[in-house]
């Protein structure tokens, strides 16, 4: 499980806070999204848990444990984040990429240890990568490539998993797959914290939502508590109308036409 | 890129001996197999005995560790900066232990000293570089961007001040610093040999241990925090150790341009990908890119050398040329 509580974050300590007291529950088993608008702090709440930016106040859990007091590594062994982008100047064959994944477990100098291999193909199997594993990391699709990356966060073996973003470059279907996968990993007890942009897809497969403005929670439980036309309005500043999708009946926003 | 093999340490391994063989039996003086054991089981003739033990093979090491040094530390500097451009001479290395080794000759020191100095010089400027570096980054945080650039800076503001250092010298301590700034593993002694020997045992180990962290910041920094690597220490501990092992490679054979940027990119060829792997395979090619250098500055036109580090960017820039038309 992951835990935020009242948090607050200024990266200049002398101006406003980008964050600001911001409480949110991930809990096993359920997919929790954080959604809000272009600079609502979203990224700025996963940075955080990577201990990238210091909390002014408030504390971040995992497991009932505050991260600044279990260690990078162990953190890395118990939550695993797929950030929004990466550095991919050097190629390296799939498997050996997913292998990466056991380095808080193994360290510098276990890193062949026989468990290892086992765990990365299982980890590949996981996010349905396998017949990718032969494969370089620069011959991958958009959408293999953010696959494989989820698989390498499995093979850390938390039960833990953040993503940020993951379907931002891709097209419906691998944005579907993603999706899926997110809602299986969760089914099969993860604990799941995903922000996206994609309030309808989060709609559909999220358990709950965490709706982000300037920084702060301005609405917070299932997708039908959060996805409120007259909030959603305000929020993203832009005319819409909420209905329901033809397929699964979940909350759809429609953004309407606005006279510029 | 050519898949990976097994064999091609094996390969590499007894292309490297060769190399090193060929090495000590060329020169002014060519030595017979037979006579090569034979000095070394020291039952040769005094002059064949003097010509192998004490002037080609401290020659040869020096320069294999020149080339393994160099190498492993353009591999380090590379993934970590996560950029193939990067070199040990690019942080202001090269520069610092410049003015070092000029400021030694101008003072008249004697000769013993100046790889000190030059060693003195480099650890400088790493320090300096990194000290900008921090100032220049956002609440203590080194961006490796600004790593680079501070590096760059650094190294032409010591290029100014060798410039200056060398505007009302005599002309034999200019064309002393010149001799040095071009490289050379000439006139060696089995004392350079053994204090660099240990320093590059002791650097290589460091870089080797810390490698498969190395891997995880080739990720990116939020990448590799995310994976339990403490990013700001890992990328100022390799920072520092490769720019170390480049001061102390300065130190001993002056400036030699190339080897820590190109023998990265060979390794990477041969399809190393993980750091480990390609410090091994830049070790290697490293001391044999060194080693045949030297050997060709010696035997192109005898009895005069030719400055070893032009030799090397010779040799490293059409391997380069052919990379970079790989690239798209």
């Amino acid at each position: 499980m992951i835990e935020y509580q009242d948090v607050t974050i200024a990266y200049d300590p002398d101006k406003e806070p980008v964050v600001t007291s911001v409480s949110l529950r991930a809990e096993r088993g359920s997919v929790t999204a954080v959604v809000g608008p272009n600079g609502s702090g979203k990224s700025t709440l996963v940075r955080a848990l990577l201990g990238r930016v210091p909390l002014l106040s408030g504390r971040i859990l995992i497991d009932g444990v505050d991260v600044d007091v279990i260690g990078r590594r162990e953190l890395a062994r118990r939550c695993a984040v797929v950030t929004q982008r990466e550095d991919t100047t050097f190629a390296r064959e799939t498997s050996e990429y997913i292998a990466l994944g056991r380095f808080p477990s193994t360290g510098s100098w276990g890193a062949a240890a026989s468990g290892d291999s086992e765990a990365v193909i299982a980890a590949a199997k996981r996010a349905r990568v396998e017949h990718l594993l032969g494969r370089m990391t620069d011959e991958l699709s958009g959408g293999e490539w953010q696959r494989v990356r989820i698989a390498r966060a499995l093979a850390q073996g938390g039960e833990a998993l953040v993503l940020d973003e993951p379907t931002s470059f891709l097209d419906v279907g691998h944005e579907m797959q993603i999706f899926q996968l997110a809602a299986a990993l969760a089914e099969a007890g993860s604990a799941v914290l995903l922000v996206s942009h994609q309030l309808n897809l989060v709609a559909r497969f999220a358990t709950s939502m965490v709706l982000l403005h300037k920084g702060s929670v301005v609405a917070t439980g299932s997708p039908d508590t959060v996805m409120r036309g007259e909030l959603l309005e305000r929020v993203y500043d832009w005319p819409l109308v909420v209905t329901r999708d033809p397929a699964v009946n979940a909350p759809m926003l429609v953004p309407l036409r606005r006279t510029i | 890129m050519i898949a990976h093999r097994t064999w091609h340490w094996w390969a590499g391994v007894l292309a490297l001996a060769a190399v090193c063989l060929l090495g000590v039996a060329l020169g002014t003086v060519p030595i017979s197999l037979a006579d090569l054991i034979a000095a070394l089981t020291s039952s040769a003739t005094p002059a064949v005995h003097s010509i192998v033990v004490t002037l080609r093979l401290p020659r040869v090491a020096l320069a294999a560790l020149v080339g393994i040094a160099l190498g492993t530390s353009g591999a380090t500097l590379q993934a970590t900066l996560r950029n193939p451009l990067a070199e040990p001479y690019l942080l202001g290395v090269s520069g610092g232990a410049a003015v070092g080794a000029v400021a030694a000759m101008m003072l008249g020191a004697s000769s013993a000293l100046w790889p000190l100095l030059a060693f003195i010089g480099a650890g400088v400027a790493v320090m300096l570089a990194i000290g900008v570096a921090r100032g220049a980054g956002r609440s203590g945080h080194t961006d490796v961007r600004v790593l680079l650039m501070a590096g760059v800076v650094v190294g032409a503001f010591a290029n100014a001040v060798i410039m200056i250092l060398l505007a009302n010298v005599p002309a034999s301590t200019i064309r002393g610093a010149l001799w040095w700034m071009m490289g050379s593993v000439a006139d060696t002694t089995w004392f350079t040999v053994a204090w660099l020997g240990a320093y590059v045992l002791a650097g290589v180990a460091y870089l080797v241990w810390y490698a498969p962290e190395i891997d995880i910041l080739t990720l990116g920094e939020d990448s590799a925090a995310g994976l339990g690597v403490d990013v700001k220490r890992a990328t100022r501990r390799a920072f520092l150790a490769s720019a170390l092992l480049a001061a102390a490679t300065v130190a001993a054979a002056g400036l030699i341009g190339f080897v820590g940027l190109v023998v990265p990119h060979m390794a990477r060829a041969f399809g190393l990908t993980r750091q480990r792997g390609v410090l091994a395979g830049c070790a290697i090619i490293g001391a044999m890119l060194v080693v045949a250098s030297d050997l060709l500055a010696r035997v192109v036109i005898p009895p005069s050398e030719l400055p070893l580090g032009a030799v090397t960017a010779v040799l490293g820039v059409p391997f380069f040329l052919i990379q970079l038309r790989r690239m798209r």
